[in-house]
């Protein structure tokens, strides 16, 4: 049952699933490259989310045996933020390349390699 | 309900909620502010779940570096609402709804998997602390931590190439 202090795991995984799911949806319906951006973000911290649950799980189950059980989680959590600065400041400059060789966000235009 | 509970949903209402007005919004500055609203409150999450160190990484890092970043080159290019590329409302309704298959499926998968009995430990634990992250950082992952120091090194030089005018 339920102890206090402890939510069950699957409300985090529930949680998570909405948050990536949102993102997905932004990524299909919106057209500024921008927009897309902000929404892989907004994936990305679903995923950091749920890792961190997980990571509090982990330790609530190991906790006895080793005290630092679960704390890899948590610096999965800190590379992937790592990772998604760097990204962050090369995909703007793509975006701003872009935006200066065709004079707009909108991704539709970019449809060369089609052709 | 206790104050945890209630703390919970208040704060997954809070992220769901932003997260939707952010990809509904018209105007790319408002949709920027929507997501600091979500990222603060995926923080709240982290402070719930006692990971404060990671609490305080996402609202310096995410809120406070990554989207001044995106407000700064939206409001270089002056995006406007009236500038705004709009789909036509077939693609939009297709994108929902794939979109709704995907957390329709992965809900219906997961809803009677046996994970559920598992408890995610809340207000309680020392692993999130800066203390145990930063021993565990600096001796099993010590090799990750420089090789992601590069990894920004080389973010940097591409950045700064990929911007340059010619």
């Amino acid at each position: 049952m339920v102890k206090k202090n402890n939510m069950p795991i699957n409300y985090y995984i529930f949680l998570s699933i909405a948050l990536f799911s949102i993102g997905i949806v932004g990524v299909l319906t919106r057209r500024n490259a921008i927009i897309i951006f902000m929404c892989i973000e907004l994936m990305l911290n679903a995923v950091n989310l749920l890792l961190v649950a997980f990571s509090k799980m982990h330790h609530l189950r190991l906790a006895e045996t080793n005290a630092v059980a679960g704390a890899d989680g948590q610096l999965f959590v800190f590379f992937i933020m790592v990772v998604a600065a760097a990204e962050v400041s090369v995909g703007l400059a793509i975006i701003v390349m872009m935006y200066r060789n065709i004079h707009s966000v909108d991704v539709n235009f970019l449809n060369r390699l089609k052709h | 309900m206790n104050i945890t509970q209630i703390l919970f949903w208040f704060l997954s209402v809070m992220a769901i909620f932003s997260g939707l007005m952010m990809i509904t919004s018209k105007n790319p500055v408002h949709s920027v502010l929507w997501l600091i609203v979500t990222f603060f409150a995926i923080s709240g999450h982290y402070i719930l779940l006692n990971a404060q160190f990671l609490a305080i990484v996402n609202i310096i890092v995410y809120a406070g570096a990554i989207m001044v970043l995106f407000l700064f080159v939206i409001m270089l290019m002056n995006l406007n609402k009236e500038t705004e590329p709009q789909k036509n409302r077939w693609l939009k309704m297709a994108g929902a709804v794939a979109g709704g298959c995907l957390l329709l499926v992965m809900v219906a998968a997961l809803k009677d998997s046996d994970i559920k009995q598992q408890q995610a430990l809340v207000k309680e634990g020392n692993i999130g602390l800066i203390q145990t992250l930063g021993k565990e950082l600096f001796s099993t992952y010590v090799v990750p931590f420089e090789i992601s120091s590069i990894l920004f090194l080389s973010a940097m030089v591409g950045a700064v190439v990929i911007g340059k005018k010619e």
